[in-house]
């Protein structure tokens, strides 16, 4: 017992050694926790700087009015075409949305004959024209109704208001879920690549083959990458967590750090298991470079750091709840951004763990067949 | 060397010449101020221990080092000088130290063969001509269809030879070519360098070796010591200045004072076992098949404690698949083997605590220094801590490798690894040794260092010895030794006995004589191509002047082709790797498509009621009645929503305030408030959207009781999604992940292609032919298009039949262009490879370029010109963005190359940025 965490202890120590010989990659995985992290502050999916068009074919005080309630930061300054130009300039992309003010609007209004007023939406630029429709609909409704008061005179108040409290990120600044989302995600990659190749270069060198001729088990020198690997992530992860996104990007962080790090060993576990996994499934570095696209992809796209689970196909949702990625979000975000404790947080710990041990038994035995 | 071409006296220029040539790696001196003149066409042996220099000299004969300091001639030119190397190169031949360093083993023996000689330009007539003449003379003709990496590790080394032949060079430099080679196929090795000499009388052959018996034969000797140039001169000459008989003993006699100290002939005491020792390794019957062939035949022997048993054979007998199974890393198919009486059992880790064992190919830690190393083998080996140091570096002592001890063995010349290997086997005292060809590459001073410790081992401490080798010498120290040949042991007996037996002056000729009764095929087969070997004229490269010929200097379309033919070979050959990446694409196709949804639906909410009236409840059924919330248990207080909100539960709360019913009737405006779970900003911001859908909703309906109110809707806003009216993602996304598959998937696999070759070893191949680096990435590159462009197709498909997404705008369009960004995004990944050096860096690298701006910042779900700061720079010039336009433009937007020429431009112009700067990070030579 005592000589199997000496053994793994040492060989553990062996693969960081050897990880510290790499220059670029060293480079590569200071860049991951810390530029990275900062381009992806920059990626804000925030909606801002919309390019709008109108064609008021009225021209009226009214129509002015509404355009000019389209503001910065969400659009850029309106710019006034023709109805003839709508089609070639919404196809070069100039223009997310184009509003048409038909002919006697103003008048139509007043009348109380409810008008009508197209909104033409590029729907290929995604969330943007998903968004924009809603924030468009609402300021032009806001600003008619303010006009027709304004002009009749007539005011009394709603039979309700309606007060939103947006919790833990009362802006919704996107930038702060991107950084830390992405932090998510380059932890997963970092762990599953690292320690799937190192046993794949042990088995390609003959390293490997060396190693079980001597007293050491597969499932010694299995904990022994899986330790080694998560120590340099956590590590990593941790120290770009701290002076990156605390210190740099100054993004407000809730809960308790040691709760967190808990959490990301708990899904370091799994993940390094499942890079085994996918090491022992490949036969030479191009299939596992292949091998981990494919499952890296479906594993951070799908987990609810990109959109939503709740947006997903009800099966899709079923699968993911196996996928170490999606509780590892909702630990994130839970603990970081909500300031969950244990107590609230405990089922998720759980399941991950649940999933890293079935990941890890699953390893260990193809990893057994793979060297028998 | 009675049938080398005589010429002297002939003045003619040497062929390599140097003044004052050093070599530095890092702050170690390779090479120390060396001159020396090389006379041309004659057979030149270099000797001299491991690691003083001889293939660093080589290397930078051969061109594939760059060099440093001092003046280098070779073949009448400046190797400074760029435009020489490039001529001269055709004109040299290099086999690279190591087994089959400069081959591909997924290859087979005749596909090696063919890109070496398409790389050198013959015709198809010629190619075949060639191959079968150095094929027969090697006895590898039977093994064409070979992978090369399942060759035997001295059929490697012939096959790296005749890879090196094969396109009649000037100069032929060979480095350690016979390491590892079975004294019968050395014999056919050297026979056939005398044929080809015989033929090509130009020719001249530099070697180096760690077999004096081959120096015997070279018409010229260099000995080198630590960097410089002991002594040059015919054998005979180095004999008679040293007065020794043989050049083992006159290479030592060479060897200043300190290093020939403690230096003695060894004398083996004579071994003293009793029945009573009983054995340590017992086989009987022992045999293993792969398939349908059979390595090991029924192999039976006994090896007494502390006995030395050598075991002998040809390449490729079942030598190392014998060892592998009483290792246990291989289970026997038949028999039985026994170690210390019990049966192998590969789980048992008592056993292998009392086994050491050296492999054939170098198989330590390559970046772990020579010291931690050997720790870690001790610690493994179960030494206990305090005594670890102590035992570390009396190994370091007694291999001589304390003035390394601090050097990474990856640095280190063939040699001095094996010395590690050594040191790493014996570490633990073992009981008994395996050693696959320990002394292989090493110098005779080390040999015999070595020998001295395994006698000792047998002798004081009865350790078995089982050991492989194809030195003679080392193998008459033997107890007994077995000769093995085609799976079967031919004789097993004490080497006196064998050589008695036989009625041979030598134990080399008695073995000899075994192989040839047992095999006798394979001499004449050799001896035959000898004789064919007829002189057939060489057709002599068109030179072409002018540009056109600077032009072909630079890329020759034949060369290219060979390059992708090769590349092309090595990827039909993993269909797994194929699969992967076409269906892959596929699977993630849907992956994405169906996953990045811009719809949320069934979000969590709860009911915070502080009212409990009738109006509350209405406004409460307003909400469950949307399709867009799911209801879940009513909120009790703040401190109950606190939690069920941290928790991830519930997504939204919606609260009353205490008297919202009587407010609303009294006009007194009350609040109902969502609290919102912003955690996830975009979500939230969809969920605000919602609420006001909600609301307005419940104002309608209140409206209808009060129709003076001025509630009622004032205008119609009518939303018109163009290019996808139905506001579904699929139309949207699926056309977007069609570049950014493209992006991924082309440029991992052709990551790897050129990293691998460094990492294995035969990236030599593209320093020292004529191969130039464009050539040599464009043709990588070639496969990995037609791939991609594969891919491309299927995706097409795919979105058209399953997802149903119609290709509105033009077809051709939108392939040409997809076209254009494949070869970006192959160049991209060669781009990766030619800057890093390990396969584990490239795929990382590969990854953050490719996945984090694809996915995230080429526009995928919100327009670029959002971005700020570096995201938007990225997002702005990486070609993702681009394609992306074009593909949603031609799928969504119905428009042509007229609408898309200025993307398109753009991807073009990215072309050769990608792949100069490719080219440029790849290095001709090594430095």
């Amino acid at each position: 017992m005592m000589q199997a965490i000496k053994n793994i202890f040492q060989l553990g120590k062996k693969e960081i050694l050897s990880l510290c010989r790499d220059g670029l990659l060293m480079a590569l995985i200071v860049y991951s926790f810390s530029a990275a992290l900062i381009v992806s502050y920059n990626a804000s999916t925030d909606f801002a700087d919309a390019a709008i068009a109108v064609v008021d074919e009225d021209q009226s005080q009214l129509t002015q009015r509404v355009t000019d309630a389209f503001l910065p930061p969400l659009f850029l300054p309106v710019d006034i075409i023709q109805r003839a130009d709508i089609d070639r300039t919404m196809d070069e992309g100039r223009y997310t949305f184009v509003i048409v003010f038909p002919v006697d609007f103003e008048k139509d209004v007043m009348a109380n004959m409810c008008p009508e007023v197209q909104v033409n939406v590029d729907a290929t630029r995604m969330s943007q024209a998903f968004t924009g429709a809603g924030y468009i609909q609402q300021i032009l409704t806001n600003a008619v109704s303010d006009f027709v008061r304004d002009s009749t005179g007539t005011s009394s108040p709603l039979p309700a208001n309606m007060v939103i409290r947006n919790r833990y990120n009362p802006n919704l600044d996107s930038a702060w879920f991107m950084a830390l989302m992405q932090l998510a995600n380059n932890i997963a990659m970092l762990a599953i690549i690292l320690t799937g190749s190192a046993l794949l270069t042990e088995r390609e060198k003959g390293t490997l083959e060396h190693l079980l001729v001597m007293p050491v088990t597969p499932f010694q020198i299995m904990v022994s990458k899986i330790w080694s690997m998560m120590l340099v992530v956590m590590v990593a992860a941790l120290t770009g967590l701290f002076l990156v996104v605390r210190m740099y990007l100054q993004i407000p962080l809730a809960g308790s750090y040691v709760l967190f790090a808990l959490g990301m060993a708990v899904y370091l576990f799994a993940l390094t298991s499942l890079g085994i996994f996918l090491a022992c499934m490949s036969q030479n570095m191009p299939q596992l470079g292949l091998l981990i696209i494919l499952v890296l992809m479906p594993l951070e796209m799908l987990s609810g750091s990109a959109t939503p689970q709740e947006s997903m196909p009800v099966w899709v949702q079923r699968v993911m709840q196996f996928a170490p990625t999606t509780h590892f979000v909702n630990i994130t975000q839970g603990i970081l951004f909500r300031g969950a404790g244990l107590r609230a947080m405990w089922p998720t710990f759980l399941k991950l763990f649940l999933i890293g041990a079935g990941l890890f038994s699953l390893s260990l035995s193809r990893f057994r067949k793979s060297v028998a | 060397m009675s049938n080398s071409p005589s010429n002297e006296g002939v003045n003619i220029e040497p062929v390599v010449s140097f003044r004052n040539l050093a070599l530095k790696y890092g702050k170690t001196l390779g090479l120390d101020h060396v001159t020396l003149d090389i006379p041309a066409r004659k057979l030149i042996g270099m000797i001299g221990p491991d690691g003083v220099g001889k293939s660093t000299l080589l290397s930078l004969v051969t061109g594939a080092h760059a060099m440093q300091e001092g003046d280098l001639r070779v073949l009448g030119g400046d190797m400074r000088d760029r435009d020489h190397r490039n001529k001269v190169c055709p004109k040299i031949a290099y086999m690279p130290q190591g087994l089959g360093k400069n081959l591909y083993f997924t290859l087979t023996v005749e596909e090696n063969l063919q890109f070496f000689a398409r790389l050198f330009g013959h015709n198809a007539a010629e190619r075949r001509r060639r191959i079968d003449r150095l094929t027969k003379s090697t006895g590898l003709y039977p093994f064409l269809d070979r992978p090369a990496g399942k060759l035997s590790g001295g059929m490697k080394q012939k096959l790296g030879l005749c890879c090196s032949l094969i396109h009649d060079p000037d100069l032929l430099v060979l480095d350690e070519p016979t390491t590892g080679v079975d004294p019968l196929a050395r014999r056919q090795f050297w026979d056939l360098v005398d044929s080809i000499r015989e033929a090509q009388e130009n020719m001249s052959v530099i070697v180096a070796t760690a077999y004096m018996d081959e120096a015997q034969r070279f018409d010229w000797l260099i000995a080198m010591n630590d960097g410089k140039i002991l002594d040059t001169g015919a054998p005979a000459e180095i004999l008679k200045k040293t007065g020794k008989d043989n050049l083992d003993d006159a290479f030592i006699e060479l060897l200043p004072e300190e290093q020939r100290a403690g230096h003695k002939t060894l004398i083996v005491p004579p071994l003293k076992t009793t029945e009573a020792d009983g054995y340590s390794i017992e086989a009987e019957g022992l045999t293993r098949r792969f398939g349908s062939f059979t390595a090991v035949d029924h192999v039976s022997f006994r090896i007494r404690k502390g006995e030395i048993f050598g075991f002998l054979g040809s390449n490729g007998c079942g030598k190392t698949t014998t060892m592998r199974m009483l290792t246990g890393l291989l289970p026997a198919t038949e028999g039985v083997a026994k170690l210390f009486g019990k049966p192998i059992d590969g789980g048992s880790l008592e056993t292998r605590k009392h086994l050491g064992y050296m492999t054939q190919l170098f198989s330590l830690y390559g970046d772990l220094t020579v010291r931690q190393n050997l720790v870690l083998y001790a610690h493994l080996y179960q030494i206990p801590e305090d005594e670890i140091p102590g035992r570390v570096d009396a190994l370091l002592n007694r291999f001589q490798l304390k003035e390394i001890e601090e050097k990474l063995p990856n640095d280190l010349p063939l040699g001095l690894k094996q010395r590690l290997s050594l040191a790493a086997a014996v570490i633990h005292n073992p009981e008994i040794v395996i050693l696959d060809e320990p002394t292989s590459g090493v110098d005779p001073v080390a040999r015999d260092l070595f020998w001295e410790l395994i006698i000792d081992l047998s002798r004081k401490d009865k350790v078995t010895i089982f050991i492989t080798t194809h030195f003679m010498n080392e193998a008459a120290r033997c107890d007994r030794i077995s000769l093995m040949h085609s799976g079967r042991s031919l004789v097993c007996d004490t080497p006196a006995n064998i050589v008695a037996q036989r009625n041979a002056a030598t134990l080399e000729e008695a073995f000899i004589g075994c192989l040839e009764d047992a095999d006798p095929e394979s001499n004449k087969a050799a001896t035959e191509s000898c004789i064919q070997n007829e002189e057939t004229p060489e057709e002599e490269p068109v030179q072409k002047g002018g540009f056109l010929g600077w032009l072909t200097s630079k890329f020759s379309f034949q060369r290219w082709y060979t390059c992708y033919w090769r590349e092309q070979l090595e990827l039909l050959r993993d269909p797994v790797r194929a699969t992967l990446a076409l269906f892959g694409a596929l699977i993630l196709m849907v992956v994405i498509g169906y996953g990045i949804n811009m719809d949320v639906e069934d979000l969590s909410y709860a009911i915070l009621d502080n009212d409990k009236t009738e109006k509350s409840t209405n406004y409460a059924l307003n909400l469950s009645g949307s399709r867009y919330f799911v209801q879940h248990p009513d909120v009790k207080d703040h401190a109950d929503l606190d939690r069920r909100m941290a928790n991830g539960e519930l997504s939204v709360v919606v609260e009353f305030p205490p008297k919202f019913g009587k407010d609303v009737d009294d006009g007194n405006s009350p609040e109902v408030a969502y609290w919102i779970d912003g955690a996830n900003p975009s979500r939230a911001s969809t969920i605000n959207g919602y609420a006001g859908l909600v609301h307005s909703e419940w104002l309608k309906y209140l409206a209808q009781f009060s129709p003076d109110s001025n509630n009622a809707e004032q205008i119609s806003v009518q939303t018109r999604y163009r290019y996808n009216p139905d506001v579904a993602s699929l139309p949207a996304m699926v056309p977007a992940t069609i570049p950014i598959l493209l992006m991924m998937i082309p440029a991992i696999l052709a990551a790897l292609s050129v990293v691998r070759e460094k990492e294995m070893g035969s990236i030599t191949n593209l320093y020292v032919t004529p191969l130039t680096r464009t050539e040599f990435l464009l043709g990588k590159q070639f496969p990995y298009l037609i791939f991609s462009m594969l891919s491309a197709f299927l995706l097409i498909v795919m979105a058209v039949t399953i997802f149903d997404v119609p290709i509105k705008g033009s077809f051709l369009t939108l392939i040409v262009s997809l076209l254009v960004y494949c070869v970006v995004s192959t160049g991209f990944g060669l781009l990766a490879s030619s800057v890093t050096r390990s396969q584990i860096a490239v795929i990382f690298l590969t990854m953050l370029a490719t996945m984090l701006p694809s996915i995230q910042l080429c526009g995928l779900t919100n327009p670029v010109e959002t971005q700020k700061g570096a995201a938007l720079i990225i997002g702005k010039i990486y070609p993702t963005s681009h394609m992306l336009l074009i593909s949603r433009g031609v799928f969504n937007k119905a428009l042509g190359f007229a609408d898309l020429h200025h993307e398109f431009m753009i991807l073009v112009i990215t072309v050769p940025i990608i792949l100069g700067l490719g080219i440029l990070f790849l290095k001709k030579q090594e430095s």
